[in-house]
């Protein structure tokens, strides 16, 4: 992540004076950070709404219903996830919400995932596998409703916005199939260099 | 039919979600409001926690983007992505996907707009659009708040699922759509 982040402000501003557009960079960065900072705002109203929600669907035993239900695959995913821990539930849920598309939902749950799951990391600071086989999940975005792009195919006059869904699940279950093998693989590695 | 089923779905779900936690929360005897306030009050905390991992993100992709540097990426691509059947116009999103939402969806809206929606770049980048995610963004956000540093093999196994999601997005709409 460092290099990434110096790589794109270094080759920012060289490409600009080369350009000699160097007073972009100005204007850009201004530009970018108020962008950032309304992102972040506009999280808290739907970030707040959904973990309320959770705390309610966790009191009313739903959270332990549904871990019940899909611990076998869970299991089979993350198997340093202890059974029966709350992180289950979270990643679930997390789960759940990018498979029918309803992305503001799948944030708030990620993120709550991620804090249990570092209850359970040994070094603070560095990923944990379960981490990575949760980011793996995610980045791929396992889902069964595109529910935005149906909505923008629509609203530019598509004759038929639904006829990418087929397109779009295979495609997505080719990303994930291959991203959770690439995990599943650099975990083994990383195991058999520490033994 | 399928499309009409997965439209209702995704039109349904939250409001069924809510009718549901709130209503068996409720008939359980749940302290519904209280316990709704206790959870949000996270959720304020989180968001401002992430704020300076974003503008901190948004600042140096925003700079790669507006110098230029990003074109210039885009321009090396495009001879190699085109002999795979991939149209031009699609090509800049390749790029973005990974590392902008919100300037995936700009790109692809301006698409649409452009050439249509039902064009064969349209169904393209529909099928990109769909199938993958800001896997950058996701990281660093995920990571951040909970004060991960060291990411080990995470980015790598994102992006490799990207560029799965590419290959087959290609594929399947040459397949399906193409002539």
């Amino acid at each position: 992540m460092n290099f990434i982040f110096a790589f794109f402000i270094l080759t920012g501003i060289v490409v600009a004076a080369v350009r000699g557009d160097i007073q972009l960079v100005t204007q850009s960065v201004a530009n970018a950070a108020n962008h950032g900072v309304q992102q972040a705002i506009g999280f808290i109203g739907i970030m707040s709404f959904w973990l309320g929600l959770a705390r309610i669907a966790q009191e009313a035993g739903l959270i332990k219903l549904l871990t019940g239900i899909l611990e076998p695959v869970i299991r089979l995913l993350f198997p340093s996830i202890p059974r029966g821990h709350r992180a289950m539930g979270s990643v679930l849920m997390n789960i759940s919400a990018n498979i029918m598309g309803l992305g503001s939902a799948a944030t708030p749950f990620g993120l709550k995932a991620m804090q249990e799951l570092q209850e359970l990391n040994r070094e603070k600071e560095t990923a944990s596998e379960a981490m990575c086989t949760f980011l793996a999940v995610n980045t791929a975005s396992v889902t069964l409703v595109p529910a935005t792009i149906i909505a923008f195919r629509a609203s530019t006059g598509s004759a038929n916005p639904g006829e990418v869904v087929g397109p779009v699940i295979f495609a997505t279950m080719c990303a994930s199939l291959v991203a959770l093998t690439a995990d599943y693989m650099f975990r083994r590695r990383n195991r058999r260099r520490k033994d | 039919m399928l499309e009409v089923i997965f439209s209702q779905i995704s039109r349904w779900a939250i409001p069924f979600f809510v009718l549901l936690i709130v209503g068996v929360g409720f008939i359980r005897g749940v302290k519904v409001f209280e316990v709704f306030a206790e959870g949000a009050q996270e959720g304020f905390w989180l968001a401002v926690k992430l704020i300076p991992y974003i503008v901190g993100l948004f600042v140096a992709i925003g700079l790669f983007r507006d110098s230029g540097a990003l074109d210039l990426c885009i321009g090396i691509l495009q001879p190699f992505l085109s002999l795979v059947g991939v149209p031009g116009e699609v090509v800049p999103l390749f790029m973005v996907r990974p590392l902008s939402g919100m300037a995936a969806m700009a790109m692809t809206v301006e698409l649409f707009h452009r050439l249509g929606p039902d064009s064969f770049a349209g169904r393209l980048a529909s099928t990109i659009h769909g199938s993958t995610d800001t896997t950058l963004y996701i990281l660093s956000v995920y990571f951040a708040s909970v004060g991960i540093k060291r990411f080990r093999y995470a980015l790598t196994v994102g992006l490799i699922g990207d560029v799965a999601g590419f290959v087959a997005s290609v594929f399947i709409v040459n397949r399906m759509f193409g002539s």
